[in-house]
């Protein structure tokens, strides 16, 4: 990475961690993740399952909720402050802003997730009383988990580099949905004939695939992940983040500023 | 005092006393409002429309659905309510967003397929949810174990208990003891002993708290009934013999050659009525008992989760 797009990326990490909201989000995941063993005590024989579930569906959401809300701004905050116009009068390409932007969102969502989990890892402590190997597929939830915040990342600063925030949030969440019945539009292309088909077929590959990322339940069922889903989730949510990210570049590119 | 502090202090009083009045006033409108207005409901009751609501987080709604299930049974059950409509959609909403919550159809069973106010009183639909069990997860030995035991114990239909037995018992690291429960269904369906295995089982193979106690109160239950028949077939067999039925129990006991006083699993004798039936003297404590229960009796405390 060259050095303007890690200054950049390292400023939006500072801006972003110094945002009152970003606390409060977490801290009501963490609040989540206790409340799971309350949850747990309540039912019957699922402390262990719930405290999983909870935890990381906490993790997820508030996750998705602070990408979204926090990369909305990164651009058009900067307009709005007129601050983007002393970046760019630097020798600071506009792909680069966009870049380190996206960087530091990402390291900020990173740190966030860490923290998060640390508080599912200490809620799922306190009920089993102990770790056995297959808490270690948490991780890999989590590793997925921080997929899906790349190419939200990526999403809501392609919104950000054209829209104004309120719109940016209103499709970037919007299109987690939408991710989140992509299975059912390509069940739906399945079924469907001629243009409906191969409209219904573009549609689901051109949303973002937020199910295949989607391993909780099954994790806390202590049910091993293949090696091969992690390897192409992986490709795919670099591949979907860069489509996302290259996007953003073309339109602040051609944006005209003034 | 400043004005500021002032209106802080006032402003603060005014807000704990609105939210007391507040509390308050709901308090008594919940009291006045018809009881039907503040029933349990069912907003959602297609488990796929749920399952698609949920964005992918099924496993937690699953969850919550489960709780939600735990927490009407419960309720219900401490109330002794003679119903318990919602206990089957629930589950079924609950087993449709996770296929693999166990628990859910373990007890799900165990809480539907009794008799009210032990059970929700529906052991078809209870068959119904072990099926949709074995077929999501069908290297689990303890579904088919279960499934048997409801078509055991409450719709005593032995041929499919062997049959639910037998195909358990061929599960990768199933219990020995299917096979064992496929041939006692065979050959002494509806005996005690055959009830007294399953329990026995029941207890041994658990490691959950509630199911163990569950078990032990059957076996105690089991023990209960099987000594008031014994007893019972000996109170009659001294009528044939002697033209009247015995005064007391000592009577019954000598004459049976019974040494001591015969007594229920608690250590207290069994009662000896005037019209020669013999009855538990603390039925309450037997809540699966179903035999030497008085005349009318119905449990008046919380039986525990069948």
């Amino acid at each position: 990475m060259n050095s303007r797009i890690s200054h950049i990326a390292s400023n939006t990490f500072r801006e972003a961690v110094r945002d009152r909201v970003l606390y409060n989000l977490i801290a009501f995941a963490l609040l989540l993740s206790g409340a799971a063993i309350l949850v747990g005590k309540i039912s019957i024989a699922i402390e262990k399952l719930v405290v999983i579930n909870l935890g990381l569906t906490a993790v997820s959401l508030f996750g998705v909720v602070i990408a979204i809300f926090i990369g909305i701004g990164l651009v058009s905050k900067e307009i709005e402050k007129r601050t983007l116009y002393t970046v760019l009068s630097r020798p600071v390409r506009r792909w680069e802003f966009i870049v380190g932007k996206f960087f530091g969102l990402a390291g900020t969502l990173a740190v966030n997730t860490f923290f998060m989990a640390l508080g599912v890892f200490l809620a799922l402590f306190y009920v089993s009383h102990t770790f056995v190997r297959a808490d270690a597929l948490i991780f890999v939830a989590l590793y997925f988990i921080i997929l899906e915040f790349l190419i939200i990342c990526a999403l809501a600063l392609l919104f950000s580099s054209f829209s104004s925030p309120l719109l940016s949030a209103v499709f970037a969440f919007s299109l987690f949905v939408v991710g989140s019945f992509a299975e059912d539009l390509r069940n739906f292309a399945a079924m469907t004939h001629g243009i409906t088909r191969w409209l219904a077929t573009g549609t689901a590959y051109l949303v973002p695939n937020f199910s295949a990322f989607n391993v909780i339940t099954s994790i806390a069922h202590e049910q091993p992940v293949a090696g091969q889903l992690i390897f192409h989730n992986t490709l795919y949510a670099f591949f979907y983040a860069l489509m996302a990210l290259s996007g953003a570049v073309l339109i602040f590119e051609y944006r005209d500023l003034k | 005092m400043n004005s500021r502090r002032r209106t802080t202090i006032i402003a603060s009083l005014v807000l704990v006393l609105s939210l007391a009045a507040s509390s308050f006033v709901l308090h008594r409108a919940d009291q006045l409002r018809p009881p039907g207005t503040l029933d349990e409901v069912l907003f959602l009751s297609s488990p796929t429309v749920i399952k698609r609501a949920s964005l992918g987080y099924d496993g937690l709604v699953a969850c919550i659905y489960w709780t939600r299930a735990v927490q009407y049974f419960g309720f219900r059950h401490h109330n002794y309510a003679p119903s318990y409509n919602l206990l089957a959609p629930l589950l079924e909403i609950t087993t449709h967003l996770d296929p693999h919550l166990i628990v859910a159809y373990e007890f799900g069973s165990s809480f539907l397929a009794p008799q009210p106010p032990a059970g929700a009183g529906e052991p078809d639909r209870a068959v119904a949810l072990m099926q949709y069990g074995i077929q999501n997860n069908p290297d689990n030995w303890r579904l088919y174990y279960d499934l048997g035991f409801v078509y055991y114990m409450e719709l005593r239909d032995y041929k499919n208990a062997e049959e639910a037995f037998e195909r358990g018992s061929h599960v990768p690291h199933a219990h020995p003891f299917m096979k064992i429960f496929a041939a006692q269904m065979a050959q002494h369906a509806g005996e005690y002993r055959t009830a007294r295995m399953l329990w026995s089982a029941t207890y041994e193979t658990t490691q959950d708290k509630q199911i163990r106690q569950n078990a032990v109160e059957h076996l105690r239950a089991l023990r209960a009934d099987e000594d008031v028949k014994h007893l019972q077939e000996a109170v009659t067999r001294f009528g044939e013999r002697t033209g009247h039925l015995p005064t007391s129990m000592a009577e019954l006991a000598e004459a049976e050659g019974i040494n001591g006083i015969p007594v229920d699993p608690d250590g207290q004798p069994y009662l000896l009525t005037p019209d020669g039936r013999i009855e538990l003297r603390s039925p309450e404590n037997f809540p699966f008992a179903t035999r030497g229960l008085p005349p009318g009796f119905r449990p008046k405390y919380n039986a525990p989760i069948p």
